[in-house]
């Protein structure tokens, strides 16, 4: 748990005037399941974007398997890509392909291993995201959201990537499919030993999931922590955020739950 | 160095590796989806019914890839796995535990089975469309009731867009057409010293058909596509939808300005590339057959009648309603995703311009039954 699996100093983005990062800092360790969180707008998905090297940031530096990613050439950046893995927003699958070709398409690009043995992983990875069989044949068009951010996760997994980047994973589920996706997230995080960094402001994901919390704001990392060490925090977003009607209800809800399983 | 497969991939060397010594399988390296690459055509030689027993304790790394591999390897065989780290045993128990059923791909369609489906489909397309029609007629003779109600900022926008902006496009184009025809036909009036009735050819031809049908097939490619387009787009987007519930009709906000403006512009855009096609065979006919401006002026005066002219621009109408009420259809057909986008747009064009032609020849069966 003590190694660096993704460091983050000095990051600045601006838009024109408008400065998104300014001298970000942070560090992800291996196996940990890492949320980056804060109000809308703060930057939390371009930071998602200059890691996986979509948007480049001004200055600063951002290391992941101990390599510098920042001003990679096109084939190193490839072999980067490979070892990561990306659930976008909005599922982002390709609209003319089905879901298994969706999640066949990584292997088919990048291995050489034969078409049956493709669609076996394919299916493997399908089944691991929670989607039933039925689905591996029906196209995006014809999938509910919650079963989209599914196949797009399925998707993402489809390399075995060491590190997975998760967009808003719950945005616009029903409570019942978020917290399926909260232990899809657990289950995946034990039985493949990945790290996770999503981006979120799905607070029952933060308390119940995320084993650390990157909270942003005003352009600077706020506080990184638990949970917990965040809520003490005596910062005025960071109380805003997690104490204001819907905070409160999520936090009282993960102190339940944790005397109950004790 | 030779290209092996890791190498090309620029993957870790460590391949994962397969024996068999005695009667025990010995398995080593990375089980990952880079390391296995080499492996899935090697095992299908191996013979595996003749071993008792595994040993895996030299496999250093595993992934779900490896995992299913090793399962899919040993599944059904029976031996006993020595040596397998906790980890990576946990993996292939979960991989193995996942149901993934059968391959259940939609059986494929018969021949017949597909001609019946694509003929129900051109069936139930073509009553569509019918319905689409009535359903336009019906707002047409509502907005003819009631003109306050028509909408003309978007008329306008659509006069200058679908209208307006062809100008130069349709122009030259049928320029060019009058030059064609004059210099096909000098040709072939020279050798019977019938010079001037180049003008016979070109006014007639022009502007009884290639008038009309050029600016139709050049509208139906620009603005017909266009109307495909952004209709399908906004519907993909639920503007449509949004649009019904803020209580604006879109077939009073979209479909009937498109239609109203093609009205307006097609007969008109139909008259300018007549005076183009006449003016460019004019010009060659004074290069290339010594008809000067003032003798064809004339000439054009008395062989070509009014009707010819009428005939066209009357035809214009017809094939603007055509092209407004197939590119709208076929827009408001689309499902859902980027794909059909694209594919609406090509069958609007592609069914604007053949029915445009189909009405032009049943024109002509008309016009030649009515002697006009």
């Amino acid at each position: 748990m003590n190694e660096a699996i993704l460091e983050i100093s000095d990051l600045c983005t601006s838009f024109g005037n408008a400065v998104i990062h300014d001298h970000i800092s942070l560090e992800i360790m291996r196996g940990e399941v890492f949320a980056i969180a804060g109000s809308s707008g703060c930057g939390k998905s371009t930071l998602l974007r200059e890691i996986i090297l979509l948007q480049k940031p001004i200055s600063g530096s951002i290391r992941v398997f101990g390599k510098e990613v920042l001003g990679l050439g096109d084939m190193e950046a490839l072999d980067f890509r490979k070892g990561c893995g990306m659930m976008f927003e909005r599922g982002a699958l390709f609209s003319s392909l089905n879901v298994l070709e969706n999640v066949s398409l990584p292997l088919q690009e990048h291995t050489l291993l034969s078409q049956d043995l493709i669609e076996e992983i394919a299916s493997i990875k399908i089944a691991l995201a929670g989607l039933p069989a039925s689905a591996k044949f029906k196209y995006p068009g014809e999938l509910s959201g919650g079963m989209r951010k599914r196949a797009a996760l399925a998707r993402a997994l489809a390399l075995d990537p060491e590190l997975l980047f998760l967009d808003e994973p719950t945005a616009g589920l029903d409570p019942l499919s978020a917290s399926g996706f909260d232990e899809l997230v657990l289950h995946l995080k034990r039985s493949l030993e990945l790290t996770m960094v999503i981006v979120t402001h799905d607070l029952d994901l933060l308390w119940h999931v995320a084993d650390r919390v990157a909270f942003l704001g005003d352009g600077h990392v706020l506080g990184v922590g638990t949970m917990m060490e965040l809520s003490e925090s005596n910062h005025p977003l960071i109380r805003e955020y997690f104490f204001g009607p819907r905070g409160r209800a999520a936090r009282e809800q993960a102190w339940k739950q944790k005397s109950i399983t004790r | 160095m030779d290209v092996c497969p890791s190498s090309r991939t620029g993957w870790n060397d460590m391949q994962a590796r397969i024996e068999i010594v005695g009667s025990e399988i010995h398995m080593a390296g990375e089980w990952t989806i880079s390391g296995v690459a080499d492996l899935e055509g090697k095992l299908a030689e191996l013979p595996l019914s003749g071993a008792t027993s595994v040993m895996a304790q030299d496999i250093e790394a595993m992934d779900t890839a490896g995992a299913w591999l090793f399962h899919r390897t040993l599944q059904g065989h029976g031996l006993g796995i020595a040596g397998l780290k906790p980890g990576h045993a946990a993996l292939v128990e979960m991989v193995a535990s996942l149901d993934l059923a059968e391959r259940t791909e939609p059986q494929s369609r018969g021949v017949l089975e597909k001609v019946g489906v694509a003929g129900w489909q051109l069936l139930s397309q073509l009553g569509d469309m019918l319905s689409f029609i009535g359903e336009v007629a019906i707002a047409l003779v509502h907005a003819a009731a009631n003109p306050g109600r028509i909408r003309w900022k978007p008329i306008w926008h659509n006069l200058q867009h679908a209208g307006f902006n062809a100008l130069p496009i349709a122009g030259l184009l049928s320029f060019l057409m009058g030059i064609v025809i004059a210099y096909q036909g000098a040709e072939q009036l020279a050798r019977y010293g019938a010079n001037i009735f180049v003008v016979n050819l070109i006014g007639l031809s022009m502007l009884r058909e290639l008038g009309p049908l050029l600016t139709a097939i050049i509208i139906a490619g620009r603005s017909g596509s266009a109307f495909t387009a952004q209709i399908s787009t906004m519907k993909v987007t639920e503007e449509i939808d949004a649009m019904s519930t803020i209580g604006i009709s879109p077939m009073e906000q979209l479909i009937l300005p498109k239609i109203i403006a093609l009205l307006i512009a097609l007969p008109l855009l139909t008259v300018y590339a007549d005076i183009m096609g006449v003016l460019g065979g004019m010009i060659m006919a004074s290069f290339d057959l010594s008809v000067s401006y003032t003798d064809f002026i004339d000439r054009f005066g008395s062989s070509i009648r009014l009707s010819a002219f009428l005939v066209g621009v009357g035809k214009a109408p017809v094939f603007a309603a055509i092209i407004a009420v197939v590119g709208c259809f076929q827009g408001f057909r689309v499902e859902g995703s980027a794909d059909s986008v694209g594919r609406q747009t090509t069958k609007s064009v592609v069914q604007s311009i053949f029915l445009v032609i189909v009405a032009d020849a049943i024109f002509s069966v008309i016009f030649s039954l009515v002697q006009l």
